[in-house]
Parts: C-alpha cells; structure tokens; sequence
C-alpha cells in the first residue's frame, strides 16, 4: 500500500469556488494521476480560509505551504515542483507587504497570526462533506458527552458558565437563553439556528456552515437536549446554496450514523433537523421576524414579551441561535466552560469571527479573542490601509453599528466596549475606511440598506429612517441646513428610542456615530458645501494643478464629454461646465496632477 | 453504515479514524515533532529516495511514533543520496547519507527513539531548506 | 395584583394589564393610533406598530409602547415627560409627513382618528418635507380603497383575518413601500374579500371608505318621472341618531321615517317588514327540512340563515360544496324589492322600470348585494340603491334637515308595518330568535310561553341553545364574525356532531349593529352594546311581536304569494348559490 504523503488543501468556500477553485481541484485530480500519484496525494475541498483577498487558497500539508490566487493553470507547476520536487512555487507564495518576502507558512503571515480559531476551527482543514474527517477531529464527542454524562441542566449550567454570549449581535448570554426556553413546558419545543446572515459583507456564518456544518448540528443537537427539545429548524437565505448543499449532506451523514434521529447514540434522546429557506430579508434575522418567516407569515418582528422561549415557532417554547453561537457550542462542551470562559475579557468570553473589509491589505475572514484591539486587527491582522493611505474610520456591526475613529483603535472590542464607543459587535462585519470615505455618505448608505430592509412595521423605522435618509441626500447634494443638522439629531434619537425591533433601535446608529465621531464633516458639507473626501459629486470638482501636469494628454483623451484641453507638453485645463464628474482623468493621471477641490 | 450507538463507539470510531487524518493535525505544529525531510530531487528519487520515504513513514507508524514526513528538493548532497534531514525538537537538524531501509530503521531506532548516534551524518556548516 | 406608579400616581392593577390600561384606570389617557379594542368581543388589534403610545418607564433603555407592555411590580411610568412628549410629536408628525394633506375634501374628514390626534397634539406644523407614498386606488361596489392614506395600523388586517378570516388584505411590500393590500396588489373585487366591509369600520382614516352612492339617490329623487320607494333596515333606527349627537342606544323610528319623507321618497317603507316575511318562508324552509328528517328523509341540515349578504359571498367563496346548506330565502333587503317591484308596482299600476328602490342599510354588502345579476329583471334591479347609515345621516344634513328636530311619523302602508320578531334581526341571534318564535308556533300549533329566547342574546361569538318544540329538541347556533361561521361550517362538513339543526349567521360583531355602514363605533364597544339593548327594548315595546302574526304579512299571503315556499314565493323570494371560490391562477 502506498502512503499519502502529502495532502492539497483546497478552498471550496463560496468566495473561492467563484474564482474556479472547482477546476483547481479537477485539474490537481487530473494531473496527479498523469504522473501517477494519485494514491500518494489527496486532494481535500475544504471550506473557508478567511484569507478570501488572496483566494484561491490552496494549502499543501504536512509542509504547510500556503499558496494564494492559485489559478488552475499553476496547478501543474505546484505538482511537477512542489509536489514531485519538493521545490515550492515562489511566485504563488504570499508577499508580506511590510517587508516584500515572500512567506510561505500561514502561521508566519500577519494574517494569521494573531487570530484564534474556534468557531472556525475546521473550516479550511476538513472536507465538510465527510463525516469521518469530522468524526476524527473529535465531532459529536461533544453531544456523546451530554448525551452519556451530563443531565440538561448540567449542560446549561456548563454554557452558561463558558460566559458564551450571543454571536448575532445582541449578545445575550445564550447558558441564560436556554435555560429560560428550559424552563416552559410544552409538548413540543424547537430548537432554531439563525443562518439568515443579513449584515452586507458579513460572511461569518456562511463559512461555518460551508465549511463545517456537523459542528452547527452537534450544537443544536445539544441544545435540544438541554431545553428539551426534538426538532430542530435551521433557518437560512436561499442565497446561500452551498451553505445549503453542504447542511443537507451533512444533516443526512449524521442521520446514516444516528447522530440525528430516533434513540442518538443509544440515549433515548431524539432529535432531528429540517432546512427552512428564508428570501434574505435582513429583518428576519430579528428572531421573532425570523419565526413568523418559518411560520408562512410576514417576516416582520412582534413586540416581545413574549419571548420565543415561551411562545415562538407555532406558539410554542423556542431557543433561536445564531450559527457562530451554535458553533462554539460542541468545543465548550468537549473542552469545558473553564477553557473557554479564561479567553476572552472579563465580559465578554471566548472569540469573535469579523468578515474584515474595507481599504485595507488583507481582507478576508478572521477570528480573534475578545478584547483585541482595532489596531491589532487592522494593523496586523488586516496589513494595515490600503496604498499607504490613512486610516479614517472603522464601520462595525453594519447597518446597526457605527463608525468608530482613531480615538478607539486601542479599544479593546467586545459586546460591552463597542456598545459604549457608540457602534456594536452585530454579527461581525468590521469595514476600513481611509480619508477616501465621506462619512456623510457612508452614514447616507448604511440607512439606504435599513430603508430598503425596513419591514415597514412601525412608523419610526418605517417613516423616520426615510426622512434621515432624505435629508442625508439633501446635505450630500449641497442643499443641507444646519437645522437639517438638527432634526437629524433628533429623529435619529427618537428613532432609536422608539422603533419596535432591534433594526429600526439600531438603524440611527451610523448616522448618530458620524454626527458624534465627524460632526466637522457634516458641518462643511452644509456650511461650506465642501465634500473633503470627493465623493459626494455636487460638492466637489476636479483641477489640474500646473505644476504637477506634464502635459501628457492622457486625461484628455479618457474624458467623455471632452472637458479638458490643452496644447501638449503644456498644463492642462478643465472645463467644469463641460466635466461630470466621473473621475475618468483622476484615475489615469500618473502625475497626480488631477486635484479633488 | 450501521449506527453509531454509544459514545464509546464513537471514540473506537474516532481513533480507527484518526490516522486518515494524522498528516493534517501533525502539520498543526510540526515544531513539536520529528520532522523528516526527504530530498526529493530527481537524485534522490534515482536513488530510491521515494521508496526508504514510504518505508520509513510505515516503520515509523509500526513504532508509533508521530513524525511529520515532508519531501524537499535537492539537499545539495547529490553523491550521498538518499538523504534525509532529521529534526528532533529542541536539537539542530542533522541530515544523513546514503540511506537505505536498514539505515532508514536505524536512524528510526536509535537516533530518534533513543537519542543515539548513527553513522552516515553529513557533517556541514548547515542551513535547513525551507 | 401588580403595585406601579404612572405619573407619580400609584396605580394597581391586575396582572397581564398592559399600561395602557392601567394609566386608564388612573384617568391618564395615552393617546393611541394604531391600537383598537372592542371590549369584550374578542376583537384586539396590539401590533404596537404606530408607536403613538410610548411611554418612558424607568430603567428602561428604550421608550415602551403602552398597549402592548405589560405591567411589572414597582414599575415607575411616565406619560408626559420631555423625552415622551418630544417621541410622541415626532412619531405623529412623521405620520403626517406621509399622509396627503386633503383633510377637507375626505370622507373621513371629522371622522379620523388620525385628525383627531394632530389636533389634540396641537400640531401646527410638519417638519419633514420628504416623498409620500402613493398607490394605485381601487374599489369593489361596496369599498373604496386610497392606500395613500394608509398608517399601517393593520386595524383592516386583523379585522379581514383574524375575525373574518377572509384573508383578503395583508401588507405587503417593505419599508417606506409598505402598505396592506390583496395579494399581488390585484382589485379587492378579485380577492377573496366578501365586502363585509369591517375594515372600513375599523379604519382610523381615510384608507379604506365605503362607495358613496348618495349622488345616485339624490338624482333619482329629483326625477318626476320615477317613483321612489325606501326601505330602512332594523339596525338603521338605533345607531343614526349618533350621527346628530344623540345617546348611543336612542330609537329613532319615527324621526327616521319622518325624514325619510322629508328627502322626498315618495313611500316609505320599512325593511322589518320583509324581515317579517324573511321569517315565513325561513321558518317554513327550516320546519320543512326538520320534518323530511322526522320522516326519515333526506334533507340538509342544520339550516343556515343567508339574510347576511358578506356571509352569503363567504360560504359562496370558501364553501362551494355546501351550497346546499344555507337558507334559499332571499335576505329581507332583497325580498323587499322583489315584493316592490313585482307585487307593489302592479298595485300602484306603474312599471318596474319607473320605479327606483332605495335601501337604507346598517351595511357595506348590501350595495354589493343589490348589484347581483339574479337579483335583477332584465337589467333593472330589484333594489336600485343601497345606502348606508352613515351615507343617510350625511344626506339628511346635506338636505339641511336635523333629525333631533323630526317628529315621529309612521311609514307608508302596506310594506311599513313589522312586529318585534322583524326588529331584532338587527342584533346577532335576533333572526334566530324571531324565526324561533314562528316555527314554534307553526311546528306545535301551541302559543309559546315566553317570547324571550334569552339564551341566544348576547355578544358572544358563538351561543348555542337546545329548545323544546314540544318534546322535540331543536338544536341552534348563533354566531357572528366569518371565523367563527367558517368554525361552524367545518364543523358541519365533518358530520356535524352537535347535531345543529339551524345556525343563524352575521358577518359583522354583533350583528348588523355592528354593521359596517353603521356610524364608526371607534372600538367602543359598549356603543354596540347600547344599540343592542335598544333593539330589545323596541322589541319589547310592540304591540305584535311574532312575525306570523304581522296582519299585513297574512295579507299578502292571502292576496300574493298563497303560501310560504309556494311557487309563486320560490320564484320571486328565493334564490339561488353559485361556486364562486377564488382560484389562484398561476401566470
């Protein structure tokens, strides 16, 4: 028999797959068998790195090599050099920006790091769609552990004392959750996994669950057992089709197995899971929008109490987590709440998943212990701003969240500490912004998104988000007061106050994070009808500065409306009435010659 | 596939498992095992360095003794192929000539095992190969 | 008992009372939009969508809806600090912001909840100037809906499904797009909707109205060449006087007929006394089918009433296979007519064509009733116009009368004279009532004990009674609001175990009290309550009280029809049921 010596780690993630990452894999099959050594290679599709700036990513094991935009036409060299040489591909290595080497083992590229993987712990590692790699990496322990040893209340008291809180945003301590679902009684209870990922650029869930779905069925699994619950509903976006596949195999591997169905593993305890497909809509990420969505209804939220845990899904007793929540669930019970609940901060335990993105280097999908700064993570982590530029702000928790400044880079982030900075975890998304962004404009697009996932429910959300968003659009075409000024302030603080559901109480936030954290910038929009960033059109127009043009003639001739002229070799100019803005010259001046005024 | 009934199987399940496994979870940290580097030139591979590669991985196996084996490209040492570099953690690496499979055992026994010497080292002014 | 303090007030209350309710209890009204109650007759709308009622209550991190948050021991609630008055303003005034401004030109004008709210906040002013959503309009032939006007009180949309489930309105769309609507934004005339018409009664603005067809009447009026005759329903006589300030609860028999005559009908005629007539060929339907069962026959049973033309469109629509149950029996609306057109004109020697038929109704369905192809002669039909309460307190004033200022008069004979049974047709259980009484009678040959069926008054939902017909036990229903009928016609269809020989059905709460054309109740019950207590109390008062004893009834028999559920009745006072289930057609 020959022995596997090497094993291809290949990405399968969305991210990924798009960039032909299914080729990649077909192209390695095919040409390790041209040389015959096909019994000596496994080629693995696993789920997500996080590295999704440098996708494809193709690991090569034991070695660690860790090749990035891997195209299917370098597969071919990776084998006849790497593989059959032991010589790595150099040039498809990842080139530290700081020092320009090229580093060739993950755990020495900034990216990785300083991060710390436990919801993700497999994601990247195994092949999702096998159970056995599951099973090997000590799968379903967690739930043979509760199933064997623990009563149900040993298992909330454990997850309760891991100091595990809610992954979806809000932060609830989920041990508390499930003990008050625990509680009721009823003949029948539902356990629900919120896989509706709604936050634009948060992709934290849908890698899990790509990546390592059996960890989201263990937990459930576990949960029913704790609340006393048989069934499980896993509700998420049909966007999400791969997420989608990779649930279904798996949900029908463990039931093969009798990880889920009748009497698991000789216990007595039943518990199976279903899919329930979700159209996106952000607002059914709110748990009580979320039910009435599986029930048929309108996905709207409902003035809670009551509580899912006492009235949810067809009335009775129902426990919603979030699938980051689910997926620290089995590792918290195989390596127990003590483990966990020393990382972390004093408040707010364990890791946290963001979906990094923005202008920085390395955008991807990272984990990290709470209470990690912002510098670490855009700095180290992140390779800092894009081009050299500089920082300006950083959006958390997406359209529910707000912009935090370079006064907060050393804040340590968690529930508590984001919260008080005037932004909040939300589900993860974590977007850089440099001096290119105008805050205005970036508070004006976050409400556009809440506008349009606004369930129309109440009239704060409903009527309120639309004014701030009217008078947002006033201010970035020049036409603001200071009295708009004001009346934002306002709405917004009553919006917040006001609004039925966790959507329309968070909505105001980017606006009144920008109003707090870039009040000079608003100010200059309606005062000075000035935009400094260049991007709200009305407000801006370009110049070309005399002593920096050559004369080339290149903007000149990318114009489209024939705005610029000028004799070659001599200072060009540009006629503002003509010119619309479009930025065609700015971005093909090499001189920099083409000023934003 | 009959079902797994007890957590006891589950755990018979994961270590007959296991195995498949094992090059992944060694490649975790490999700086906490042996590693065995195999030059894997066409030098080495004319010498039979792919064939004392497999047999050693099994030998190493029967000893169960967590090694990561990697293969590498020409150590340089081309008139004393095979070669193979052997790190032990907390020690340089020391790379060994012309080995065969009774070398292969005996680099396996007594110097990884046992911390004893064993003929053949390449004496040199060393780098390893990344 | 649950101890909390609201404006520095301490207040107890029972646990499960929301804030709302307690502030009340304590004198403090918190204004509200789109909460509606009517007490006591399961009907709540709590989607705490509007967020008029907020209020701070200590700790608290966000301001709390007062309808729909409970009560909490040691509470601390504030109504009318800055922060709740400042949230408050802005909420009403982004209402407003996408509301249309044409208060004077709307039918709700005087009548909104809405106008009423801005006034009351005193606003003078809308800070926001900002796009307003604006809809496609549309109407059936008894609604009209201008969603422009809509606040998303979702008032209509538990109305429409919860009490009626009819489920013909829902929201739809998102956001700032939201608004309630039939599926796919199709004309309600093409939904399930049966025209009952309760969410124009409950809605708190000018969303959804009724179809106005004064101008129609006022034109058939002023033509010589027509002869005008008006019926005016039971129900009609103790709710208009509302609309001239007078009690909830006030008769206004006489001033009505008055009036009447005063518009210019040229007779006036009640609808008690086809109600009357309803009964005869009912009661005799329901004795007939009892007796083919007695005999070992074949007959469908129970009976159900069809004088509710929003009922009789629901069993058409959701209950295709049972059109064998309900009542052939024209409504009395429509017995009027046929008996006005066919038996009237001939005595009065004009044709049906020059002859107009006005009904004053309690009722949106009716108008839509009326229009019926088999309720029609060649085109001509046998009720031209239906107007409602509502639409004949405006005329009255538009014709510079004031019904405080009637006198009482009597209605025209011959189709003017009723007895008590044809009154409490208005209330729910009144047909049911009425119809006991002459079935009794005519089944047992024996005069009845009491007159007073108390067991099927009352405003609940569903009542049920076992009579004794002299040894016979006769099982009944009464139930208003088309979730509940819908109850009962399932129930029915799976082998009927209660073994329900007749089952009176009303589309509206209470019955036609409680009608949609009715003067707006605004969610208080105890105004249907008081209508209620006024139809009995007529009831009482008359000198006749068995439909079967209504001289003018046994006249027309003797003289017309010959006899109940004769030919000549089958032909022009029965009708027939057609399967008019909505499909969904996927395109």
């Amino acid at each position: 028999m020959t022995k596997i010596k090497t094993h291809v780690l290949c990405c399968g993630g969305t991210g990924c797959k798009a960039s032909a990452s299914d080729q990649i894999i077909d192209e390695f099959q095919n040409i390790l068998k041209e040389k015959g050594l096909q019994d000596e290679v496994q080629v693995i599709r696993t789920g997500c790195f996080g590295f999704c700036e440098k996708g494809p990513i193709v690991k090569m094991l034991p070695d660690n090599t860790f090749y990035t935009q891997v195209k299917p036409t370098d597969v071919r060299k990776i084998v006849e050099e790497h593989i059959i040489k032991g010589r790595k591909v150099t040039d498809l290595l990842y080139l530290d920006p700081e020092n320009k080497q090229h580093v060739s083992d993950s755990k020495h590229m900034g990216f990785y790091k300083k991060q710390l993987r436990i919801a993700l712990r497999n994601c990247g590692f195994i092949n999702p769609e096998n159970i056995d790699e599951c099973i090997s990496r000590g799968g379903y322990e967690g739930l043979g552990k509760v199933l064997s040893e623990m009563t149900p209340q040993q298992v909330i008291d454990e997850i309760t004392k891991s100091g595990l809180r809610g992954r979806g945003g809000a932060g609830f301590p989920t041990g508390v959750k499930w003990g008050l679902c625990a509680k009721n009684k009823a003949d029948q209870k539902y356990v629900v996994c919120n896989a509706d990922e709604g936050d634009p650029g948060a992709f934290m869930d849908r890698s899990i669950m790509e990546g390592d779905p059996h960890s989201i069925i263990e937990a459930m699994a576990i949960c029913g057992y704790s609340i006393g619950a048989t069934k499980g509903l896993v509700y998420i976006r049909a966007e999400y089709p791969l997420a989608i596949h990779r649930l279904q195999v798996a949900i029908s591997q463990a039931r093969e197995y009798g990880l889920l169905g009748k009497d698991i593993l000789g216990s007595g305890f039943d518990f199976d899971i279903e899919l329930r497909y979700g159209a996106g809509a952000f607002v059914c990420g709110e748990e009580t929008a979320l039910i009435h969505s599986m029930e048929g209804k309108r996905g709207e939220p409902t003035f809670k109490p009551p509580f899912p845990a006492v009235s949810g899904y067809l009335e009775k007793p129902t426990n919603v987590n979030n699938v980051e929540t689910f997926a620290n669930v089995p590792i918290i019970i195989t390596k127990g709440a003590d483990w966990f609940n020393k990382i972390g901060s004093e408040k707010s335990k364990g890791t946290k998943v963001f979906a990094l993105a923005g202008q920085i280097n390395n955008v991807g999908l990272i984990e990290v212990p709470m209470g990690t700064t912002l510098r670490e993570i855009i700095y180290e982590i992140g390779g800092g701003i894009k081009g050299g530029r500089q920082f300006k702000a950083v959006q958390t928790g997406g359209p529910s969240g707000g912009c935090l400044t370079t006064k907060h880079l050393d804040t340590a982030i968690d529930y508590d500490s984001l919260m008080a900075a005037g932004s909040m975890m939300g589900s993860g998304g974590m977007v850089v912004m440099d001096e290119t962004s105008c805050m205005v404009a970036i508070a004006k697009f976050y409400l556009e998104f809440t506008c349009e996932e606004s369930c129309g429910k109440c009239s704060p959300c409903r009527i309120g988000n639309k004014r701030m968003l009217e008078i947002l659009d006033k201010i970035t075409k020049g036409n603001g007061t200071m009295e708009d000024l004001q009346e934002l302030r306002n709405l917004a603080g009553v919006i917040k106050d006001t609004a039925l559901c966790g959507l329309g109480q968070t909505s105001p936030n980017p606006v009144l994070s920008t109003l707090d954290n870039f009040w000079d910038e608003y100010v200059e929009h309606v005062v000075d009808k000035k935009c400094r960033a260049g991007v709200c059109k009305q407000l801006m127009h370009y110049e070309i500065n005399p002593e920096k043009c050559i004369g080339c003639g290149a903007c000149a001739r990318v114009c489209p409306q024939e705005a610029i002229s000028g004799e070659k070799k001599m200072a060009h100019h540009i006629d503002n009435m003509k010119c619309i803005k479009c930025g065609a010259c700015h971005e093909k001046c090499k001189f920099g010659a083409i000023e934003i005024k | 596939m009959a079902k797994v009934k007890s957590l006891a199987e589950l755990k018979a399940m994961r270590e007959k498992l296991q195995s498949n496994l094992d090059l992944r979870e060694k490649s975790n940290d490999p700086d906490s095992m042996v590693q065995v580097k195999v030059a894997m030139a066409t030098c080495g591979i004319a010498a039979g360095a792919k064939q004392v590669m497999e047999h050693m991985m099994e030998k190493a196996d029967e000893m169960k003794l967590k090694i990561v084996f990697t293969q590498t490209g020409c150590m340089g040492y081309c008139h004393a192929e095979p070669t193979i570099e052997v790190k032990v953690p907390g020690k340089d690496p020391v790379v060994f000539g012309h080995v065969d499979n009774k070398k292969a055992d005996e680099i396996l026994s007594k110097y990884v095992l046992n911390n004893e010497l064993v003929e053949g080292i390449i004496p040199v002014n060393y780098e390893t190969i990344s | 008992m649950v101890k909390l303090i609201i404006d520095n007030r301490p207040v107890e209350v029972a646990e499960g009372t929301t804030i709302l309710k307690a502030a009340r209890q304590a004198g403090i009204h918190i204004p509200t939009l789109c909460y509606f109650e009517l007490a006591g007759m399961n009907f709540e709308n709590k989607p705490g969508g509007c967020r008029v009622c907020v209020v701070e209550v200590e700790g608290r991190r966000n301001l709390a809806p007062a309808c729909a948050t409970d009560c909490m021991e040691g509470m601390v609630v504030h109504t009318n600090s800055a922060r709740v008055l400042n949230a408050r303003r802005t909420v009403v005034e982004l209402i407003l912001s996408d509301h249309p401004n044409d208060c004077l030109q709307c039918e709700k004008n005087g009548d909104c909840e809405l106008q009423a709210l801005a006034k009351r906040l005193g606003i003078k002013e809308i800070p926001f100037k900002g796009t307003q959503s604006t809809y496609k309009k549309d109407c059936t032939l008894s609604v009209e809906r201008d969603m422009d006007k809509c606040v998303m009180c979702r008032r209509c949309e538990t109305m429409c499904n919860k009490i009626q489930s009819v489920g013909a309105l829902s929201a739809i769309n998102r956001g700032f797009n939201a608004v309630v609507s039939p599926a796919f934004e199709e004309h309600l005339g093409d939904s399930s909707c049966v025209n009952c018409g309760q969410c124009v009664q409950v809605c708190p603005v000018g969303a959804l109205t009724l179809v106005d067809n004064i101008s129609d009447v006022a034109k058939a009026l002023a033509d010589p060449t027509k002869t005008v005759v008006v019926q005016t329903a039971p129900a009609v006589r103790v709710a208009l006087g509302e609309e001239f300030g007078m009690e909830p609860g006030t008769i206004v028999t006489g001033k009505l007929a008055a009036a009447l005559r005063r518009l210019g009908f040229n007779y006036v005629f009640d609808t008690d006394w086809s109600a009357d007539l309803t009964i005869m060929e009912e009661g005799t339907e329901l004795l007939g089918r009892v007796k083919k069962v007695l005999n070992g026959e074949k007959a469908t049973l129970p009976l159900f009433t069809s004088c509710c033309p929003g009922w009789v469109s629901f069993f058409e629509k959701n209950f295709p296979d049972m059109l064998d149950y309900p009542s052939t029996a024209k409504s009395p609306q429509q017995m009027f007519g046929a008996v006005a057109k066919n038996f009237f004109a001939k005595k009065i020697g004009i044709d049906r064509k020059d002859m107009v038929v006005v009904s004053i109704m309690p009722c949106l369905a009716k108008k839509s009733e009326c229009a019926r192809e088999e309720f029609a002669v060649n085109g001509n039909r046998d009720v031209d116009f239906s107007l409602t309460t509502r639409e004949l307190a405006h005329m009255i004033k538009q014709f510079n009368l004031d019904l405080n200022e009637m006198p009482e008069e009597d209605f025209d004979s011959p189709l003017g004279s009723s007895t008590g049974a044809a009154v409490i047709f208005g209330a729910t259980g009144g047909v049911m009532e009425a119809a006991l009484r002459t079935a009794y009678e005519i089944q047992t040959g024996k005069t009845l004990p009491r007159l007073d069926f108390t067991e099927v008054r009352g405003l609940d939902g569903v009542k049920t009674a076992t009579v004794d017909f002299n040894g016979l036990g006769v099982n009944v229903a009464v139930c208003y609001g088309l979730a509940n009928a819908r109850a009962m016609m399932e129930e029915v269809r799976n082998g009927n175990p209660r073994g329900f020989h007749f089952v009176e059905v009303m589309a509206c709460p209470g019955g036609c009290i409680g009608g949609a054309g009715q003067p707006y109740h605004h969610g208080n019950s105890d105004i249907i309550r008081k209508r209620m207590e006024a139809t009995y109390r007529e009831d009482a008062g008359k000198p006749i009280r068995k439909s079967h004893e209504n001289p003018d009834i046994v006249a027309i028999y003797k003289e017309y029809y010959g006899e109940p559920c004769g030919h000549l009745s089958h032909e022009q006072l029965h009708t027939h049921y057609y399967d008019r289930s909505t499909k969904v057609e996927v395109k």
